[in-house]
């Protein structure tokens, strides 16, 4: 006597394939990690107390914010848009001694950023975007690369020798310092 | 006899029966991917926008923190809190956050521990470097401000 072969009907198979999938596709979220790194410096209690670099005024591009965020930049009010300080900021830092008031040289130009506590977080996110498209753009032009493609190299921890060599003699000097408690 | 023959009938349908393998296919492919968020955020969450973006690479050595104003304003008040996990923390816990999710790193990748701060556009730098001084004494140094591709004009 033939065995009866138990059949599972397969016809609703895809619909419950397509049920899962419809789960799934909704749940899923993609995941888009992307923003501004920044290095920290180390903690206050690790610097010496007594400790006093002076630097001459002619190393520091200073941009300051209050809490309306209205930007001050090398002491005067700024109103400009942000590709013309990122350009002011280039030159700043390229200077390479040849303007008297401007910096030195790469190395010792420091772009110093100071917010008020009621600054913000976007209008510091914009600022230091601009900071840093300045030093980036640098970079990639060592390399002979678009600022984009260069952001890629940089994130790619097997490219570390186009990175370093793009970035020699040129460090990212964004100080960021403690905000001020003034509010205005 | 007819000198011209009648077109045979060609069916026209699509096979079918490869669908379901189709349909399994995009299935494990959206069950792999799909990571289930393990915490619901309590904060508000409007990114600011920036163009010289950079993609966080080793998604194992970051870890979150959101600031913002509460969704709840009625239950935590309008201030910006600082949401880890699934709580609301002062700055002064931070050191010991931090401490423990570097725990949950190996040790030869515990320095290099990545802070992504997830921090509405509203909130106050205030309260932020307030986190940033606590991160600093807690040795997590290296921090991502997330934001949003904004073309450049």
């Amino acid at each position: 006597m033939p065995r009866a072969t138990p059949d599972i009907p397969n016809a609703s198979m895809a619909d419950i394939a397509f049920l899962l999938l419809t789960f799934f596709l909704v749940t899923t979220t993609v995941a888009n990690d992307k923003g501004l790194t920044l290095q920290l410096p180390p903690p206050p209690e690790a610097l010496p107390q007594d400790l006093e670099i002076k630097i001459p005024e002619r190393n520091l591009f200073k941009i300051q914010i209050n809490s309306f965020d209205a930007l001050l930049v090398e002491g005067d009010p700024y109103t400009g848009s942000m590709r013309e300080l990122t350009d002011m900021i280039k030159m700043f830092i390229q200077n390479n001694g040849l303007d008297p008031e401007s910096s030195e040289s790469p190395i010792k130009a420091i772009v110093s950023f100071k917010t008020d506590r009621g600054t913000t977080h976007k209008k510091f996110v914009e600022v230091l975007d601009a900071a840093q498209r300045a030093y980036y753009e640098i970079y990639a032009s060592n390399l002979g690369v678009t600022a984009d493609k260069w952001r890629d190299i940089a994130s790619d921890p097997d490219r570390r020798v186009e990175y370093n060599k793009s970035r020699e003699g040129y460090p990212m000097n964004i100080s960021i310092a403690e905000p001020t408690k003034v509010g205005g | 006899m007819s000198k011209f023959k009648k077109k045979a009938n060609v069916k026209q349908e699509i096979p079918t029966s490869s669908m379901p393998d189709v349909v399994f296919m995009l299935l494990f492919f959206f069950m792999v991917t799909t990571v289930m968020r393990d915490s619901s955020i309590m904060v508000k969450q409007k990114m600011p926008q920036a163009t010289q973006l950079r993609k966080l690479m080793r998604k194992s050595l970051v870890t979150y923190l959101y600031i913002g104003e509460p969704s709840k304003t009625e239950q935590y008040g309008k201030e910006p809190k600082i949401q880890v996990n699934d709580v609301f923390i002062e700055p002064k816990d931070i050191i010991q956050w931090v401490n423990v999710e570097k725990a949950k790193l190996n040790e030869f990748e515990r320095d290099q521990i990545t802070i992504s701060m997830k921090v509405d556009s509203d909130a106050k730098r205030g309260i932020i470097s307030d986190v940033e001084t606590e991160l600093r004494r807690a040795n997590a140094r290296i921090i991502n401000y997330s934001s949003v591709n904004k073309k450049e004009i």
